[in-house]
């Protein structure tokens, strides 16, 4: 038993490691979110990914891309579950180019399911010179590459500020608190009541926020769900299987005399 | 080994083994005389075995998935992530294994360092231990490039440039390396052809490891030679293999929990970003595991000798047998060298600590003092405790410090005095 202990004061030591490295860069605490994913069998709040879709189609996605995700994405179990027309419905707003056809010409066609999420820009260098010379990133796995997570996006989202008087910013350049080296190109991209939430909920910047990272953190990681739900089973088992072993282990060496 | 007597029951069972010994080899894995008092810290020899399949198994998978170029390989591991059925799984699992193994592998290094494990007549195990660990360094390395992030592709520039330090041939060498004038594609593939293959060399060496192993058998944790087979030993099967079982589940519960509620904890979240070669990250990390070296490298302001100083900090182990000169293995009766184990423990851990910190100011300071240390341990104290230490008296056998109570000469000397305590 000691040497479990043992073992799991080497653990800490090791995650201890990282978090050491994530709170030596930040600029300000974090806003922490009670999210409804954390926990050992946390699960997304389906309504908030539906309406976080909605932030994110209304108001994000003039800028920025989510390269990997498929219009069927919406509809799959764990996601914001949207139904097959529902989906079918939203694919077919957007155009993409096809082809090339018989006469080989390409074509534009309404998307369909199968087809990943329309980008916003052609390529990086017109999403450039659309946005003075940054790149509005990929969202796909934002949430991921970025260090404390939905966290780190909840906050930069609802962290932006007067600057203090002894910072001069360029034009087109804004003072965020949880950016890294506080200077940020994207404008506040969030107020109060900048779309209208189709199910009624009050479209607060705070609403907003959790709302389109919840998107965000289902669009980095799709199987969320499935994984919580495996790894509880998995931990019950081992634990279960773990016990009946130990007593087998305890029969087999009372065969002889040591202690195991 | 007394079981090359071994005859198999059946007929058949016998033609075939007069032919290729497999059921005396068989035979031998279960009877193979093991100490009785062998702690856990004896069964990550075998947690090691597991988490070396594991890797092949799920790494093997991913390979039918994965798309070694730069300009799709990020895509092809969003692509398993997503796409490919438990896609997810199979990843997480072989970017924590890679972790969990050299969690595991540090332990048993470090069980070897306090039980005397790599003294006479191991020194072959040992070195060809140091062999498989600086294989796994090599392949943990490239198996990090492959995703293609940023923390990929600026790991692998950082640590290919190393090569550049070499005098007149370093930039030839670089250039060699990565097949181009830059990290690039041609990089890539040959990572990728690499990280394939050290994976069955490890497997290779890890059965030669095996075979010298069984070759004196085990040291255990009062590190004297014992009669094989004896009253202190227990055959391999069942006693070891369901001890080592318990501990292998202990350890895939801790592995689980990574897995499924930490995934990405163990890793950068640079490495979530695509490559970029125009824009380089604020600081550029390595895997924890390999975070000591990285702060040796970087504590010497030669980049030449920086270099040298990494190297030598793995091989300096490889001799470790010639260094380490007393003739007693176990840190149980060396009380002094047992404080410097732990010093040598705690070195390392700050000098990791240090390694994940930027390269100035009092860290680097820190960093050149643990280094200096390291050296220290090995090419110096090591060999004066050798002649200068006073060891405790080493017990005959391990049946009697279990029933004597202590190890004491008189009472060993005095089999009259055991059969008393029986």
């Amino acid at each position: 038993m000691k040497k479990i202990i043992k073992l799991l004061f080497f653990l800490t030591l090791l995650i201890n490691f990282n978090n050491s490295k994530a709170i030596a860069e930040s600029s300000s605490e974090l806003l922490k979110v009670d999210w409804s994913f954390k926990s050992f069998i946390g699960k997304f709040d389906r309504a908030s990914l539906q309406r976080g879709y909605q932030v994110y189609n209304e108001v994000c996605s003039s800028c920025h891309s989510v390269k990997y995700l498929s219009y069927r994405n919406l509809v799959e179990k764990g996601g914001p579950e949207f139904t097959e027309e529902e989906a079918k419905a939203i694919a077919s707003n957007f155009e993409v180019v096809d082809g090339p056809d018989s006469t080989g010409e390409m074509f534009t066609r309404n998307a369909r399911l199968s087809d990943k999420f329309v980008m916003p820009y052609a390529n990086e260098k017109e999403a450039k010179s659309a946005n003075g010379g940054a790149y509005p990133p990929d969202m796909s796995v934002l949430v991921k590459a970025r260090k404390g997570g939905a966290d780190y996006i909840y906050s930069l989202l609802l962290g932006y500020e007067d600057p203090p008087a002894d910072i001069k910013l360029e034009d087109g350049v804004y003072y965020n608190k949880y950016m890294y080296g506080n200077k940020i190109k994207m404008s506040a991209p969030l107020s109060d009541e900048l779309i209208e939430y189709s199910d009624g909920t009050k479209a607060t910047t705070e609403q907003m926020a959790k709302d389109v990272v919840s998107f965000l953190m289902w669009a980095a990681e799709p199987h969320l769900e499935q994984r919580h739900k495996f790894g509880f089973r998995v931990l019950i088992y081992l634990i279960v299987i773990s016990v009946l072993v130990y007593f087998g282990m305890k029969k087999i060496w009372s065969r002889i005399e040591s202690k195991v | 080994m007394s079981d090359h007597d071994y005859q198999p029951n059946s007929k058949l069972g016998k033609w075939f083994n007069d032919r290729l010994p497999l059921l005396t080899l068989s035979n031998h894995l279960q009877e193979y005389p093991t100490p009785k008092n062998l702690n856990y810290w004896w069964t990550f020899g075998g947690i090691l075995t597991f988490c070396l399949i594991t890797q092949i198994v799920t790494g093997v998978i991913l390979g039918m998935h994965y798309i070694a170029h730069a300009d799709l390989a990020f895509e092809s591991v969003e692509h398993i992530m997503r796409d490919v059925n438990y896609g997810w799984l199979i990843r997480y699992v072989h970017s924590n294994g890679a972790s969990m193994f050299f969690l595991a592998v540090y332990i048993h290094i470090f069980r070897a360092l306090y039980y005397g494990s790599y003294k006479s007549p191991r020194e072959v195990i040992w070195i060809i231990g140091m062999i498989i660990y600086f294989l796994m360094m090599a392949t943990a390395f490239m198996g990090y490039v492959l995703p293609w992030g940023q923390m990929s592709f600026w790991g692998a520039t950082v640590i290919t440039n190393l090569f550049s330090a070499v005098p007149f041939i370093g930039e030839s060498i670089t250039n060699w390396l990565w097949g181009g004038y830059a990290v690039g594609n041609p990089t890539l593939t040959r990572f990728f052809s690499l990280h394939y293959l050290l994976p069955f060399l490890i497997l290779g060496l890890v059965i030669l490891h095996i075979w010298a192993l069984h070759i004196p058998g085990n040291n255990n944790p009062i590190g004297i030679e014992i009669k094989k087979p004896s009253n202190d030993t227990v055959p391999f099967h069942p006693y070891i293999v369901i001890k080592d079982l318990f501990a292998l589940i202990l350890f895939l519960i801790v592995f689980a929990f990574f897995v499924f509620y930490s995934p990405n904890i163990l890793g950068h979240a640079d490495n979530y970003i695509e490559a970029n070669p125009l824009v380089t990250p604020a600081h550029i990390v390595p895997e924890w595991y390999l975070l000591p070296f990285y702060a040796i490298l970087r504590s010497i302001p030669d980049k030449l000798f920086g270099v040298i100083a990494m190297f030598a900090s793995i091989f300096v182990l490889v001799i470790l047998p010639w260094l380490d000169t007393s003739k007693v293995r176990s840190a149980i009766f060396r009380p002094i060298y047992k404080q410097f184990y732990w010093f040598l423990l705690a070195d390392v851990i700050i000098l990791g600590y240090m390694g994940a910190m930027p390269a100035e100011g009092t860290y680097l300071i820190i960093a050149r003092v643990a280094t200096v240390y390291y050296f220290l341990h090995f090419l110096i104290i090591l060999p004066i405790l050798g002649s200068k230490e006073k060891t405790l008296d080493v017990p005959l056998s391990i049946t009697e410090p279990v029933l004597g109570g202590y190890p004491n000469q008189a009472k060993t000397k005095d089999k009259s005095n055991i059969k008393e305590n029986l």
